[in-house]
């Protein structure tokens, strides 16, 4: 598996895998990211997109969850090439 | 007697599980330092009688969301004897931090791993016994929808309950875990395969999530759900309209012939009719909430979200909202309880303020009618479709009003569940608890506002019932410059005050102002208003202020007479000045042709 540079998660495509680097959220945001799993280290994988820049649907662990590019934007990720 | 608590992420099955132990005994209550209600009941665990509270869903307890408030004052406020902690069994890598922030000193806590099955169908296997034995507390597999485990569940809160004497709960020598301890529990006893995934979720997802198709099939799906809730309901609707007639004929009518007129006519046209009424809604109001419920709990509501929430956003509302709202065509007051999903008390105020400008089935049967006496019939469709329009556009244009106002303070991360079956009793019990839950709240508030239209149209006693004389009559000449340039007359002012009864209501008032029925009533209209005023009547009836039922909901839901008050006034404005828009200008436009 070789990795390539960080980006944030809104960046990435369906079907692309990162794994979680930093997330520069606040403080409320962070927790509920944290409880849904969107964790430092942790592999985030993108389901799809919803149409005219509606929300990511991303897997991380047995979780699926969807969350919005402008909240997506605040998590860097490092992209896996598989 | 011994205070249980259940406590949980959200979507973990633990109301399932609360109704599961429960039964359909629980009651909603108030609690010391808690501003919402509880759901509790009392229910009997290895011989004593225990008292079980369920307590909001929350995502940890150092949060600032009203839910995380509620449940950190209740265990701040209250004193409790066990906590029953429920957690997704295949989701415990992410949930485990919950338990570590619950479990304190003496504080007995024993954990429910639910959804049992589900994480079996995923090749989750747990280690039952190893993990009760890392965690020095004890654990249990259930399915909470399915029923099994729950016995077991049963015997470890007896045995929790058994060994708490009450000397012993001082000391702190409970269970502290830090994640690292919970993590490291884990993973010795929970095995998760390296791509476990629902097959079958992601198939039908790969179709109703679909770029291009996904939006289609919602709406189809939501047009199917709407006529099957009428195909079943309205029969039903009718059957107790007739039930209701032919009791009142019946048995009513010669009880209270001895009364007084007064007091006959209080009882029978004002009470009894008036909560008829609103009874036959119930069963529709019903269907829309097992509806609801079928929409939620398959998964589907999620899904819908995922494909709305684009548009939506844009509004200062959500993904959800539009669901609730689209519900809201059906009728407003399900729609309304329906708003529970969300977490943001500002989002659910915004969604509740703009849910009763939908045109609900109510409104429709009013608007047909109309439509019927004063268009040619092939303009039928268009008229009513500019109607949806200007539903929507209302809709709109309020949320973008006030989005300032009630600010979303709730980050729109969504959890999207695997698709599930719903099970019949699941159904069952929340469409019984949603009606109970409303009739409750709403019964008394409907029969003040009954009695109140009922004196308005029927007083004073020389007047005849509805006509100009009577103080409703009196109230539409008084009103008469501000609705008159709407094209309102005074009778048609009467049947709107009657309308905030139950909007189909309308057309049962036109029968009493007019004296006349069906054909003989639309001809009568007709003859009296054209068109213009027609099209501002239905404008102003569609929009203005929403019926006793959705009122006494948003007053219960919202626990605001503030809000109450803003969602009766806001509309009633907003009515006056597009119909004020829509007839003035149509005025101009017909005298300059």
């Amino acid at each position: 598996m070789k990795k390539s540079h960080a980006h944030t998660l809104d960046a990435l495509h369906p079907g692309e895998t990162g794994t979680i680097l930093a997330l520069h959220t606040g403080a409320e945001l962070y927790r509920r990211l944290a409880a849904l799993g969107l964790r430092v280290g942790k592999h985030v994988r993108i389901l799809r997109r919803g149409r005219f820049a509606g929300p990511l649907h991303v897997r991380v662990g047995t979780t699926d969850l969807m969350l919005r590019p402008s909240d997506a934007c605040c998590i860097q990720v490092q992209r896996s090439h598989l | 007697m011994k205070r249980v608590a259940l406590l949980g992420m959200p979507n973990t099955g633990k109301s399932t599980l609360f109704n599961r132990l429960t039964g359909a005994h629980a009651k909603v209550g108030n609690w010391p330092g808690l501003t919402v209600e509880l759901l509790s009941a009392r229910i009997l665990v290895g011989g004593d009688m225990v008292h079980l509270v369920d307590l909001p869903g929350i995502y940890d307890l150092c949060g600032h969301s009203e839910d995380e408030a509620v449940v950190t004052a209740f265990l701040t406020q209250n004193v409790l004897d066990l906590a029953i902690v429920v957690l997704n069994a295949s989701q415990l890598e992410r949930q485990i931090i919950l338990l570590g922030q619950i479990v304190r000193p003496g504080l007995p806590v024993i954990l429910v791993l639910n959804m049992a099955d589900e994480a079996a169908a995923l090749g989750v296997t747990i280690d039952r016994d190893a993990l009760s034995s890392d965690l020095g507390i004890p654990v249990c597999l259930i399915s909470a929808k399915y029923g099994q485990g729950v016995e077991q569940l049963h015997a470890l809160v007896a045995t929790a309950l058994r060994e708490l004497a009450p000397a012993e709960a001082a000391p702190a020598n409970g269970p502290l875990l830090d994640d690292g301890a919970l993590d490291a529990a884990l993973r010795r006893s929970v095995m998760v395969p390296a791509h476990a995934s629902h097959a079958l979720t992601e198939k039908i997802d790969r179709v109703l999530l679909h770029p291009w198709v996904g939006l289609p099939i919602f709406f189809a799906l939501m047009y199917l759900l709407f006529q099957a809730v009428f195909f079943v309901g309205k029969p039903i609707q009718d059957a107790m309209n007739w039930a209701l007639t032919a009791f009142r004929t019946a048995v009513l009518d010669p009880t209270f012939a001895a009364l007084p007129t007064v007091v006959g006519g209080l009882l029978l046209d004002g009470i009894y009719n008036g909560l008829g009424t609103v009874a036959s809604f119930v069963p529709l109001i019903i269907l829309f909430f097992l509806g609801m419920a079928i929409v939620e709990d398959t998964g589907y509501l999620s899904r819908a979200a995922f494909l709305m929430d684009a548009l939506m956003s844009r509004f200062g509302l959500d993904g959800r909202s539009f669901v609730m709202i689209l519900m809201g065509f059906g009728c407003n007051v399900p729609a309304l309880m329906g708003t529970r999903v969300m977490r943001s008390r500002g989002l659910r105020l915004l969604t509740m303020l703009v849910i009763p400008l939908s045109l609900c089935s109510a409104r429709l049967q009013v608007f047909l009618f109309f439509i019927a006496a004063l268009f040619p019939s092939n303009m039928g469709a268009l008229v009513l479709f500019t109607l949806y329009v200007v539903s929507i556009a209302t809709a709109m244009l309020t949320s973008q009003l006030f989005k300032p106002r009630f600010v979303n303070n709730d980050p729109f991360v969504l959890e999207i569940p695997p698709y599930r079956f719903p099970t019949l009793r699941q159904m069952v019990f929340r469409g019984w608890h949603e009606v109970a839950h409303f009739l409750r709240r709403a019964t008394r508030f409907i029969v003040a506002g009954v009695v109140l239209v009922w004196l308005l149209t029927n007083f004073p006693s020389a007047a005849v019932p509805g006509s100009a004389d009577t103080w409703a009559g009196q109230i539409g000449n008084l009103l008469n410059p501000v609705l008159g340039p709407l094209g309102i007359d005074p009778k048609l002012t009467i049947a709107l005050i009657f309308g905030v009864v139950a909007k189909e209501v309308v057309i049962g008032a036109l029968a009493v102002i007019y004296a006349r029925e069906g054909g003989a009533l639309m001809n009568a209209i007709a003859s009296e208003i054209d068109w213009v005023q027609a099209y501002s009547f239905m404008l102003f009836a569609l929009i203005y202020t929403p019926c006793l039922s959705t009122i006494a909901t948003i007053r219960s839901e919202a626990r605001s007479g503030r809000f109450t008050a803003l969602a009766i006034i806001w509309p009633i404005a907003l009515a006056w000045m597009i119909s004020f828009a829509f007839y003035q200008s149509a005025r101009l436009l017909t005298a300059a042709t």
